[in-house]
């Protein structure tokens, strides 16, 4: 004991070997713990299904980032069968393999959201959003209604996209090419859609906050929670009866 | 002069330049940063000028600090700037906690809501608050136990104002919805760079107060500062890695995504925890607590084992805030067995500080300060405590995602880092500004009372809340479906969620306790009051009553 106090000696005298020996330290954990998952190919497994965001839907999931949705809302459902049955299949990896940053959150002030796509319609967000408690009454969200005034900023998503790619989100270039179209075209019923569509399989092209004349960041939000959790078709991948 | 014109030059620059960004900003937050940028160098260049001594200067004089005395102005700037932060993060907070209770608070505006004000609180509390804290005692405590004064005295003047600017950047940003949405490192790419400047300059204050020091050893709180520093450095450089959009906008993209965001991102936010909160206030644990206790530390090989150990494990600890997600399962099981062994090292650490009032225990009932202190060491312990097991996946599956987190979160925030940073407050105050007491030590008492009830109320109604939600949240009933709808289980929590604001306003209400009492002190001020120790010995009353016939016995 005496001993390691004597060894000790050197380390409190010398404040590099100190800070060094500290450095070292604290850098391991970090190196063997976090490391691997980047080289580990397991850690994502490839689901058939998962595509990069639309630019209309990556401009929605900002305002959700801006917003600080995550403070109360989770994306993540743990295999319980509770969490199963509230909300659905539990979350995979590959499902936020293209999120920067994650959004799986910490708490549940409000419901997970990992899979709230397609679950309400367009109206019932929007007058959710706007007015929580005239839809549910022992809501404590607060509202957006300045979301449906506020006009979407557009015009810059050509960037928006490059930065992703710059991150190692597979945008093709002609996908950042026409990035500040296809965000206008995503929420314009009249616009012809099919390269977005070919781009972004499964993308929902509609107006979605109601009022097709304009672009609002409303549109954007919507459009992005009526995407989350449905690029993978689970019923695809359920044990099927092999004829005999 | 040449140097004078330089150091001018240069912020008129800064100005100049944050000018033009401002102007071709791509978004409204962005240009409102650039304005605060272009105004903190326009008050540098005016106080630059305005301050400095021409007649020295004509003269060729060198103005050399006093070297006699400790460099301790950055200190109390940082005590008064801790105080400021620590109040409007506690206000932030209370508003918060009614907002939960009160939706309408949110004011129905996009710049009041919770999802906004909720990192402002966070932010404020640990960064603002703890971060001054940290700043100004390892100023003073390295200073101090080196025998020497801070090195490079301009740099650490920069550290000081480059931190609150910072925070006034953070902050301002969180209200404009600029986020990088990480929890507890939320501040966009600039400001993050700007806190790596700020972060490096104050490592190299303190790394070179420690080089140029008298003494031969260097004392255990510095060991544990050191670590702070060095660890949060390569967090925040690593944990803020991300790919802006553009030069003139703020929005950016974080470098990683998914899982290993996920991982990077709880190793970052539960050693800021570990480093920030833990190994930066045990560093003032180890100081002013023998200090105010007149005693040694307990036990220096425990210093050595618990210090090594504490950093050592903390790190790999992240993985708990990731239980049962699609984090691969190695990973949640190594992060929950090293976060269960970290509990020997904290309670070491507890044990050191408690036990180094051996023989000085009769303090608790006449030292405020030292009761403080006690208080918040058993709050470090419990809630040390209380974290590996809730890291205990079992255990997890029911707290994650509910306020029983909050709970923890708090009683370790309120009872540990807020306690120990009044103690610290307390008896840093009437040294730096050279009075004889505090102005109350009854006031110190009151606010020590406050705040527990405070606590407790806080972290008993949040506990309830945690598993409340925990369990109705998987309830079943006879027919094998769900008992309750999410929406029924927020409207059960509206009783606990009003006793956690009224636990906060009581907490908020003794740190106001403490604001009057450090203004008076710093006034110069003493208040009249019976002293805290027991009825002194009174000679004359010690004695038979005489000339005075005995009482007659009742017949």
């Amino acid at each position: 004991m005496s001993g390691l106090a004597q060894k000790h000696k050197k380390l409190e005298r010398n404040v590099t070997l100190l800070g060094l020996g500290a450095f070292i330290t604290v850098a391991i954990g970090g190196i063997v713990e976090i490391a691997p998952l980047f080289w580990i190919d397991s850690t994502v497994e490839k689901v058939e299904g998962v595509r990069p965001y639309t630019p209309l839907e990556l401009a929605g999931r900002n305002i959700y980032i801006r917003e600080g949705c995550y403070s109360c809302h989770s994306q993540m459902i743990r295999p319980f069968r509770d969490e199963v049955e509230r909300y659905g299949h539990y979350s995979l990896a590959a499902e936020s393999m293209y999120d920067h940053p994650f959004q799986w959150g910490s708490k549940r002030t409000g419901p997970d959201l990992a899979r709230v796509g397609g679950r309400y319609s367009d109206e019932w967000h929007v007058q959710h959003l706007i007015d929580p408690r005239s839809v549910v009454p022992e809501s404590i969200m607060p509202p957006y209604a300045f979301l449906a005034k506020k006009e979407l900023k557009s015009g810059d998503m050509v960037q928006h996209l490059r930065a992703q790619r710059r991150v190692g989100v597979p945008y093709s270039e002609e996908a950042i090419a026409a990035a500040n179209e296809d965000l206008m075209a995503q929420a314009d019923p009249t616009a012809s859609t099919t390269d977005l569509e070919e781009r972004y399989p499964k993308a929902q092209v509609r107006d979605f906050d109601g009022d097709p004349d304009r672009l609002t960041e409303m549109d954007a939000l919507v459009a992005y929670l009526q995407m989350i959790g449905t690029l993978v078709d689970f019923e695809a991948g359920e044990a099927q009866e092999q004829p005999r | 002069m040449d140097t004078l014109l330089l150091k001018a030059g240069g912020w008129l620059a800064i100005v100049f330049f944050a000018f033009i960004a401002m102007v071709l900003a791509a978004d409204a937050g962005f240009a409102v940063h650039m304005a605060i940028i272009a105004l903190a160098a326009g008050i540098t260049l005016w106080v630059t000028i305005n301050k400095a001594d021409y007649a020295a200067i004509g003269r060729g004089i060198l103005k050399a600090p006093d070297p006699g005395v400790y460099d301790d102005d950055p200190i109390r700037w940082g005590v008064i700037a801790t105080i400021f932060w620590g109040i409007a993060g506690m206000a932030v907070g209370l508003i918060i906690a009614l907002q939960l209770a009160f939706p309408v608070l949110n004011l129905n505006n996009e710049f009041t809501t919770f999802g906004r004000l909720r990192p402002l609180h966070t932010s404020a509390v640990i960064f603002a608050f703890g971060g001054n804290a940290l700043i100004a005692t390892s100023y003073y405590v390295v200073q101090r136990t080196c025998r020497a004064r801070l090195a490079f005295p301009g740099l650490a003047r920069f550290v000081f104002w480059g931190y609150q600017l910072f925070i006034v950047l953070a902050a301002t940003g969180y209200l404009m919805g600029v986020t990088q949405s990480k929890e507890y490192a939320e501040p966009e790419w600039y400001v993050d760079l700007w806190l790596t400047i700020v972060w490096l300059s104050y490592a190299a204050v303190f790394i070179g107060t420690i080089v140029r020091r008298s003494e031969p050893h260097i004392y255990v709180a510095n060991w544990f500062y050191l670590a702070f520093i060095l660890t949060i450095a390569m967090l925040h450089v690593v944990n803020g890695l991300s790919m802006p959009v553009s030069l003139l906008g703020s929005k950016s993209y974080a470098a990683f995504a998914g899982v290993q965001d996920a991982l990077t991102q709880w190793w970052y936010g539960h050693n800021a925890v570990g480093f920030f909160l833990t190994a930066g206030f045990l560093a003032m644990m180890y100081y002013f607590v023998p200090k105010q206790a007149e005693r040694p530390v307990y036990s220096y090989r425990l210093s050595i084992i618990h210090f090594w150990s504490l950093i050592f494990l903390y790190i790999w600890a992240g993985p708990h805030h990731l239980h049962y997600t699609a984090l691969p399962d190695w990973a949640q099981t190594l992060g929950m067995v090293f976060s269960i062994v970290l509990w020997m090292p904290s309670w070491g650490g507890m044990i050191n500080g408690l036990m180094t009032l051996n023989g000085a225990w009769d303090k608790i009932r006449t030292d405020p300060i030292i009761r403080m202190m006690v208080l918040a060491l058993a709050f470090y312990g419990m809630s040390t405590f209380e974290g590996p097991m809730m890291s205990i996946k079992a255990v997890n599956s029911l707290s994650h995602y509910t306020d029983w987190t909050i709970g923890h979160v708090h009683s370790g925030a309120l009872g540990w880092n807020g306690m120990i940073t009044f103690a610290c407050l307390y008896y840093l105050v009437p040294r730096l500004w050279g009075k004889e007491r505090l102005y109350s030590l009854r006031m110190v008492n009151w606010h020590f009372w406050l705040s527990t009830l405070g606590i407790v109320l806080y972290a008993a109604s949040m506990w309830v809340a945690g598993i409340m939600q925990g369990l109705m949240w998987r309830e079943y009933g006879d027919d094998g479906y769900l008992v309750y709808a999410f929406s029924e289980v927020v409207s059960a929590m509206l009783p606990m969620y009003l006793i956690r604001a009224a636990g906060g306003l009581l907490y908020l209400a003794g740190a106001i306790v403490l604001v009057y009492n450090v203004w008076m002190t710093i006034a110069g001020k003493q208040r009249d009051e019976k002293p805290m120790t027991e009825t002194p010995h009174n000679e004359d009353l010690d004695k038979p009553i005489v000339g005075k016939p005995a009482v007659a016995p009742a017949e």
